[in-house]
């Protein structure tokens, strides 16, 4: 039998190399005359040991990495196709500690299956939620999915369950569910590894809320940035259809749903969602006025679920498992387990899987490895752009969307940034404001105008001409943006900027900066 | 430019908003398909794409116009022969993303923004490309590069300078 070996075609692993290793294993297996079979999988999450290569033997898969192509003769060389040593083998892959201490639920099969490989994805479980749920009536699957507790993963963190058993209660022949894959958040990447590691179970979460709110078409909203996720779910799409998972009779159900794959044009707006409504529609991603709620009057006007690619890639496991199970998970009203992604100045970065509860301090320091410049680390960003700083003294928080609430900072999408001490923070505040302005959807004045200010506003107060006075205009400014703008945009802006100056004031130039809002 | 020239342009224009109009016949919602597929041909969308796409889709040229002018995506000037992209977004500024922006405009020639005169690279900023454990990230023309140092970006843009030298 040939021998496995798994490479992963991830963006991640490919923007280090990864195809070039891929050609130089299979050019170097055939010059010595060695049957292989290669497979390209997602990635398994330890992304600073990209390009990982697994081999798969009797004692399961072993890890080598980070391969560059110009150890691919060396690993032939230590009899790596059965496992031999090498300085960069870890050993059976499942059994090394950054990944066994890991609850994959939403990730299980991600680095594990050939994720355009239908009967793979289903010999590791995919679809086990999706036939349970035709068994199911529409209200019951509704339930199931408040009983586990899901929340939002997009960063709202709203009840998935109660956004669904709104759209089955509006009346309307035609209702839509609506995958929002604008992953705009700088520090998170969860939404594309799912969609390129595993796009099947994706889609399945999508045909599980079609069952359940009573919609046949799904749209995903993919953001232009993601073109290797965007050529993975074409063709897990059209894996689905042949298999008879999408369609006009999804596995003989007499139930039709399919979906329409729809790509962005670089807008981070879009990923609010009547921004992306509107986007969908063919119109410019401007924001709309709520009442009415998506769940009622969404895409065309029609009822729409809208989730997160997270959201619906955790639906596949509460309907497999129970809800119960799901919901045995987490801490207070954070239930279930969330993928954090570890970014910016870390050692060892990626994607960790854990129930709500883990504490920042573990994720950054344990699983992180502290930074990667090997300096003292400075400051954390959790929850993209229009997340709060947080201090050293904060890493004890639990990941969990109250106790973030109660300190200022968000969750959000569970993206991690962490930044060493040559971060400028003044500098982070001022890039916050320029993102704003740069970003602005234009359609409300605070958002549209008030970023443009905030960055004119900063520059004054970092230049120090009248400091006091500048830094409370900053603060007013804020106050305006997060009360008056219509969405998050606008609205949450001043959440890294005042954490910034709360947190940091040496930065801006003077220590008593922040008195002046205390 | 000549006669000849200029209606074989406009004749490689109206083939690609017809065809793009036709792959998405009945879609509801198709302006952003639409405009990306011409685009995908053609590099831009030529100021003649707007009247053609607003006659085909019952819609009034400011509609178009101001679809196209609210996307970063959209181009309404032909970019340089290669296109990079450096992330300026926070993980990659954690990385040193910052220092990577300057090192790109001085060895490029060219600013943030713009197309070099000779028209060989254009140099743009990108808000986050997914890819923030393994920053600085730079894309050309589309393809992903991770952990750039300034030493891999020159390499990556070898082609691209060679040609402006």
């Amino acid at each position: 039998m040939n021998t496995r070996i798994y490479v992963p075609a991830d963006a991640a692993a490919r923007s280090v190399g990864a195809d070039v290793v891929a050609e130089a294993i299979v050019a170097e297996a055939s010059r010595r005359g060695v049957a292989i079979e290669l497979v390209r999988n997602g990635s398994r999450g330890m992304l600073w040991l990209e390009t990982l290569v697994e081999v798969v033997t009797g004692a399961g898969r072993v890890a080598y990495g980070p391969v560059a192509p110009e150890d691919v003769a060396s690993l032939f060389d230590a009899g790596f196709l059965t496992g031999g040593a090498h300085p960069l083998g870890h050993g059976v892959t499942e059994q090394l500690p950054w990944l066994a201490k890991q609850d994959r639920l939403v990730f299980a099969r991600v680095g594990v299956i050939d994720p355009l490989s239908v009967a793979d994805w289903q010999a590791h479980g995919g679809g086990r939620g999706l036939r349970k749920a035709l068994g199911m009536a529409p209200a019951e699957i509704v339930a199931a999915i408040t009983k586990s507790g899901l929340r939002g993963r997009g960063g709202a963190g709203f009840p998935t369950g109660i956004k669904w058993q709104t759209v089955l209660d509006t009346p309307g022949e035609q209702k839509f569910v609506v995958a929002n894959a604008d992953e705009g958040d700088s520090g998170t990447f969860s939404d594309r590894m799912l969609m390129e590691g595993d796009p099947l179970s994706f889609l399945e979460g999508m045909l599980i809320c079609g069952l359940g709110v009573g919609a046949d078409h799904g749209y995903i909203y993919l953001r232009s940035e993601y073109p290797d996720a965007e050529r993975v779910l074409t063709a897990a799409i059209a894996n689905a259809r042949a298999a008879g998972l999408l369609g006009p009779n999804v596995l003989g159900s007499g139930k039709a749903f399919d979906v329409t794959l729809r790509r962005g044009a670089g807008a981070y707006v879009c990923g609010e969602e009547t921004a992306l409504l509107e986007s969908l529609e063919g119109k410019r991603g401007e924001v709309r006025f709520r009442p009415p709620l998506p769940a009622v009057a969404g895409l065309f006007g029609k009822p729409t679920a809208l989730n997160n690619v997270v959201t619906f890639g955790s639906v596949p496991a509460i309907l497999a498992d129970g809800p119960e199970a799901y919901a045995a998970r987490g801490v207070g009203r954070s239930k279930g387990t969330l993928p954090f992604q570890l970014a910016g100045n870390l050692k060892q970065g990626g994607l960790v899987e854990l129930p709500f509860g883990v504490s920042l301090s573990e994720l950054v320091n344990e699983y992180g490895g502290g930074t990667a410049s090997g300096r003292p680390l400075r400051a954390v960003q959790v929850g993209g752009p229009l997340g709060a700083f947080l201090p050293n003294d904060a890493l004890v928080l639990p990941l969990d969307y109250e106790a973030f609430a109660a300190k200022g900072a968000i969750v959000g999408h569970g993206g991690i940034v962490v930044f060493d001490d040559t971060v400028n923070m003044a500098g982070m505040a001022r890039y916050a404001m320029e993102f704003c302005a740069i970003e602005s959807c234009g359609k409300c004045t605070p958002c549209r105008i008030g970023s443009t200010r905030g960055v004119e506003v900063i520059d004054r107060v970092r230049a120090g001409e009248d400091r006091e006075k500048d830094t409370a205009l900053l603060r007013e400014l804020c106050d305006t943006m997060t009360h008056a703008s219509l969405c998050a945009l606008g609205g949450m802006t001043a959440w890294p900027v005042l954490s910034a100056l709360d947190h940091f004031p040496e930065d801006f130039g003077s220590p008593g900066a922040a008195a002046e809002g205390n | 430019m000549t006669a000849s020239s200029t209606n074989s342009a406009s004749v490689r224009v109206d083939a690609a908003v017809v065809r793009a109009i036709a792959a998405h016949a009945g879609e509801a919602g198709a302006l952003l398909p639409i405009l990306h597929d011409i685009q995908d041909t053609l590099g831009w969308l030529p100021p003649e794409v707007t009247p053609a796409v607003a006659h085909a889709l019952n819609l009034s040229k400011a509609e178009v116009r101001g679809v196209i002018s609210f996307y970063h995506d959209f181009r309404t000037a032909p970019p340089g022969r290669a296109v990079v992209k450096v992330c300026r977004a926070e993980a990659c500024q954690a990385r040193g993303s910052d220092a990577l922006v300057a090192h790109a405009e001085a060895h490029l020639g060219v600013g943030m923004h713009h197309t070099r005169a000779d028209g060989a690279v254009t140099l743009e900023p990108v808000y986050c490309l997914g890819n923030c454990a393994l920053g600085p990230n730079v894309t050309v023309n589309g393809e992903l590069a991770g952990r750039v140092s300034p030493a891999r970006f020159d390499a990556l843009v070898a082609s691209v300078t060679k040609e402006g030298a």
